[in-house]
C-alpha cells in the first residue's frame, strides 16, 4: 500500500508540463480584448491561414515557434514540419520518403533496425505488405546498436529509406547516427532517425547528425502531448500522406495547432538550453540505480548500452518474472515504472526489441523500465531502490502468464 | 472487473462498505481477428471498466491471462469434447484462472480479499469453515460454477451481491450513475465471440463435425448423424429418423464417431458417478447424504442420495431418473441452498450395453 506520494519514475512515457511552457501557450487559445496583451503580434486565437489580423497573429506566433525550432535544431526553417506528435513524424517520414523514392527512382527496399520504435516498423511493415516495398531489418549488437559497417553492406542502389531510431525507448540505447549518416550521405540515400526519446537528453544537431529526416515529439520534453515535429532537410523528397490545404509547405494538411506547437518550441528551447545540467544530474541517478540493481538483485542483466544509453534511462530484465505483474506491485507501493513501452493493456508477448537482443523469453517477460525527470530526488531512488528486491522477489514468486 | 453492471457495483459496494478497493480485469484468450467481439475483456469492456474505476477513484490493473486461459480453459474444452465429455470451461477459468492466477496476484498487491461480481453468498464464523450459498437471486444464482472454491481460496473470497437480486443491482448502478456497460445477458461461453459453439468446435476439431452412424442401444444402424457435435443428450428433434416411437440420443460414442439413439424409456437414468470432487469444508462426508444435485449450470436441483466413495468420488442416485446427465459437466450437491462440494460427471447411463454393442462386427462404424 502506499505509504507517501506516489512516486513517477516513467519520464520516457510522458513528462510533465512545464509552467514556463504552459504560460508560452496561453495567448493562443482565445483572445481577450481587455488584455494588454491583445492585439499585439502573435497573441491570437486565429487561424494562421486568414487574411485578418487574428490570423496574421497567429501565423507570426506560428512562424517565430518554427524559427526557434530551427535554430535549435541547426537547420532552416523551412526544413520544419509541424505534425500531431512523435508517431506522426514517424509516419510522414516513412509513408512520405518511401512513396517519393519510389516515384522518383523507382527505389523500394526500406532498410530499418530491429530496435524501431511501433510507429516506424509498424509503418515500415505495412509499406512492405500492403504498398510493394521489401523491408529489410539490420542486425543489432548485445545492446541493440546499429554497427555502421552493416549499413554500408546493405545499402542498394533501390534503397528508398534507412531509418534507425536515435535513442532507444525500450533500451536507452544511443545508435551512431552521424556514422550511419556519412555512410548514407556518400550513397545518396536518405536517412532518418526517431529522436522522440532524445530531445531533452541529446543536443539535436541535424547538421552533425547528418540525418535528412528527424522525428521529435513535445511531451517527452516537458511539452504538450499532441504535437511533434519533423525535419525534413532541404532536397529530400516527401509525398505528403495527410492531404488537404496546403499547410506545412503542403506536406501536412490541417490547421495548425498554434497553441501547442508555441508550446513545443518554448519546452524545446529550455530542454536544449538546461540540457548540460539537467542531464548531469540524472546521469548520476541513473548509474546509481543501475549499480544497486545490478548487484541486490539476483537474476538481473541490464539492457542495452552501459554508458551509451539515454541520461534517464535504466532498464533491467529480472529471470522468470511476470513483467507486467511487477508494475502492478510496484505501483501499488507507490512507484510508477514501465515495462520499456508505455502499454499498459497487459500485453503478454515479451517485446521485440528485447528478442532482437537476443534475450530469452523467460528473461524478456520480466523487463523493467526506470525513467528519470527534472523532478527525481535522490530521496525518491533511495526510497525506490530499497522497495525494487522484495518486489521483483514477491513477483518472482507468482506464476508466470 | 469487467465493465459489466455486477463487478462494478460490486466494487463500489466494497468502497462503501469501507475497504481499501483495487480493480482488476483479466484479459483472456479470443480468437485471433474474434477480440473485438468477445462476450467478455474486449478493448470497449475495458475503457469502461476503467472509467468505473475512474469514478471510484481506485487502482486498476488489466492482467493479461491469455496464453493460459487458452492452455488452461480453451485447450480442456476442445480436448475435452474430442474425448467425449461435454466439459463446463467455466469450471476450468474459476479454479485455474480467476481463483488461482488472479487470485494470486491479488494477494501479491497485498489485499486481504478477492471479490467478484458472482450471484452467490458467504457465511464466515470464527473458528469455522467458510460455507457457501446460493443467491438471494436464484435466477442469477453462480453457486454451480464456484463449487471449485476451497477453504484457503474461499477465505479470501468476498460476493457483495449475493444479498441482492439483479434489478437491485442495476439500480444501485443507475443511482451511483456508474457507466457499467449494457452488456447481453448470456450464457454463452465467453470466448466464443457470438459464435455457435457447434461452429467453433467443428473448426477446432474437425473430426467432431464429421458425419457418421446413428445407432440403437442394440447396435441397429438407424441413419446417418451430420457430426457429433450437432447433438446434446435428450434431444429428440432434428435426427431424422422415421420410428415407431420417438428417438431421443442417449449419448454419443466419440471412440466409433457413433450417436447412440433410443426410446423414452431408455432415455435417463437415476444414478450418475462424480470423479474429482471437491468438498468444500474440507474433508468428504463419511456417511451417505440427502441432498439436492444439480447436473448443469441451469438445471433444476433434483433430490438425490449422496455416497461420498473413496478416491474423490461420489455416487448420486436420484429419486426420479434425468434426462440428460451429460458427461463431464459438473454434478454439485446442495443441501438446504449450501454447497457442499461437486465433481464431474463420469458415469454413462448407457455404457453397458454400449460394450455389447460394438463388440459386434455386424455394425458398421465410421
Amino acid at each position: 500500500m502506499p505509504v507517501s506520494k506516489p512516486i513517477y519514475l516513467d519520464y520516457a512515457a510522458t513528462t510533465p508540463l512545464d509552467a514556463r511552457v504552459l504560460a508560452a501557450m496561453q495567448p493562443y487559445f482565445s483572445e481577450d480584448p481587455s488584455s494588454p496583451l491583445s492585439g499585439s503580434l502573435g497573441t491570437s486565437f486565429g487561424n494562421p491561414s486568414s487574411v485578418h489580423g487574428f490570423g496574421q497573429r497567429a501565423e507570426a506566433a506560428l512562424e517565430e515557434a518554427r524559427q526557434k525550432m530551427s535554430s535549435l535544431l541547426n537547420a532552416q526553417p523551412e526544413e520544419i514540419i509541424f505534425t500531431s506528435g512523435g508517431s506522426e513524424s514517424d509516419n510522414l517520414a516513412l509513408r512520405g520518403a518511401a512513396l517519393a523514392a519510389r516515384e522518383q527512382r523507382g527505389a523500394t527496399h526500406l532498410l530499418i533496425s530491429p530496435v524501431e520504435h511501433d510507429a516506424v516498423s509498424k509503418t515500415a511493415g505495412q509499406l512492405a505488405a500492403h504498398f510493394g516495398f521489401t523491408l529489410e531489418t539490420l542486425p543489432v549488437d548485445e545492446f541493440g546498436m546499429v554497427p555502421p559497417q552493416e549499413v554500408a553492406k546493405r545499402l542498394r542502389e533501390d534503397t528508398a529509406l534507412v531509418s534507425i531510431i536515435l535513442g532507444n525507448n525500450e533500451i536507452g540505447t544511443i545508435n551512431p547516427i552521424s556514422e550511419i549518416a556519412a555512410i548514407c550521405r556518400t550513397r545518396g540515400i536518405p536517412l532518418h532517425s526517431d529522436a522522440v526519446q532524445s530531445g531533452a537528453y541529446l543536443h539535436l544537431d541535424v547538421q552533425k547528425l547528418g540525418v535528412n529526416l528527424l522525428s521529435i515529439g513535445a511531451h517527452k520534453f516537458y511539452g504538450p502531448k499532441g504535437v511533434g515535429a519533423l525535419y525534413v532537410r532541404n532536397g529530400t523528397k516527401l509525398l505528403p500522406t495527410q492531404t488537404g490545404g496546403g499547410h506545412e509547405f503542403g506536406l501536412r494538411a490541417g490547421t495548425p495547432n498554434v497553441a501547442y506547437i508555441a508550446g513545443m518550441a518554448k519546452a524545446f528551447e529550455l530542454a536544449q538550453s538546461e540540457l548540460n545540467q539537467r542531464t548531469s544530474k540524472l546521469i548520476n541517478l541513473r548509474d546509481k540505480i543501475i549499480d544497486s540493481v545490478l548487484v541486490t538483485i539476483p537474476d538481473s542483466k541490464l539492457t542495452g548500452h552501459r554508458h551509451l544509453r539515454l541520461a534517464n534511462h535504466a532498464s533491467f530484465v529480472f529471470n522468470n518474472v511476470d513483467g507486467n505483474a511487477l508494475l502492478m506491485l510496484l505501483d501499488d507501493a507507490g512507484f510508477a515504472c514501465s515495462s520499456g513501452s508505455a502499454c499498459k493493456t497487459g500485453d503478454p508477448e515479451p517485446s521485440e526489441v528485447l528478442l532482437a537482443l537476443g534475450f530469452a523469453r523467460d528473461w524478456a517477460l520480466g523487463s523493467l523500465r526506470v525513467t528519470l525527470g527534472i523532478q527525481t530526488t535522490d530521496e525518491e531512488i533511495d526510497s525506490f531502490l530499497s522497495a525494487l528486491p522484495q518486489l521483483v522477489e514477491r513477483a518472482r514468486n507468482l506464476e508466470l502468464a | 472487473m469487467s465493465g459489466g453492471v455486477d463487478s462494478s457495483v460490486a466494487a463500489a459496494l466494497l468502497q462503501q462498505q469501507g475497504y481499501e478497493v483495487i480493480g482488476m480485469m483479466l484479459r483472456l484468450w479470443s480468437e485471433p481477428g474474434r477480440a473485438a467481439s468477445n462476450r467478455c475483456c474486449t478493448p470497449a469492456a475495458m475503457n469502461v471498466a476503467r472509467r468505473v474505476a475512474g469514478q471510484l477513484g481506485i487502482p486498476f490493473y488489466a492482467v493479461n491471462a491469455q496464453e493460459r486461459f487458452h492452455d488452461v480453459v480453451v485447450k480442456y474444452f476442445l480436448d475435452g469434447y474430442a474425448s467425449g465429455q461435454t466439459p463446463n470451461p467455466c469450471l476450468a477459468c474459476n479454479r485455474q484462472i480467476r481463483w488461482e492466477f488472479l487470485l494470486d496476484r491479488a494477494l501479491a498487491l497485498g489485499a486481504d480479499y478477492m471479490a467478484t461480481g458472482h450471484y452467490v453468498r458467504l457465511t464466515r464464523a470464527p473458528g469455522e469453515p467458510v460455507r457457501l450459498f446460493e443467491a438471494v437471486d436464484t435466477h442469477k444464482d453462480q453457486s454451480y460454477v464456484l463449487h471449485v472454491l476451497n477453504q484457503e481460496k474461499l477465505r479470501h473470497a468476498l460476493f457483495p451481491l449475493g444479498e441482492y437480486t439483479k434489478p437491485q443491482v442495476r439500480q444501485i448502478a443507475s443511482d451511483l450513475k456508474l457507466p457499467a456497460a449494457d452488456s447481453k445477458e448470456s450464457q454463452d461461453l465467453c470466448f466464443l465471440a457470438g459464435q455457435d459453439y457447434r461452429e467453433f468446435l467443428g473448426r477446432h476439431k474437425p473430426e467432431l463435425a464429421q458425419p457418421g452412424p446413428i445407432v440403437n442401444t442394440h447396435g441397429e444402424m438407424r441413419g446417418e448423424h451430420a457430426g457429433l457435435v450437432n447433438y446434446t443428450i435428450g434431444q429428440r428433434k432434428g435426427l431424422g429418423i422415421a420410428a415407431a416411437e420417438p428417438l431421443y440420443v442417449l449419448g454419443k460414442d466419440f471412440a466409433n464417431g457413433a450417436l447412440v439413439v433410443g426410446t423414452k424409456k431408455e432415455l435417463g437414468s437415476s444414478e450418475l458417478i462424480a470423479e474429482k470432487v471437491s468438498w468444500l469444508a474440507g474433508p468428504a462426508p463419511k456417511v451417505p447424504f440427502s441432498a439436492e444435485v444439480k447436473i448443469r449450470y441451469s438445471a433444476k436441483k433434483a433430490p438425490a442420495k449422496v455416497t461420498p466413495l473413496d478416491g474423490e468420488g461420489a455416487k448420486v442416485e436420484f429419486e426420479q431418473p434425468l434426462r440428460d446427465i451429460t458427461p463431464g459437466q459438473a454434478a454439485v450437491f446442495y443441501v438446504n441452498g449450501e454447497v457442499l462440494g461437486g465433481g464431474l460427471i463420469a458415469s454413462e447411463p448407457f455404457s453397458v450395453q454400449k460394450a455389447e454393442i460394438f463388440s459386434s462386427e455386424a455394425v458398421p462404424v465410421a
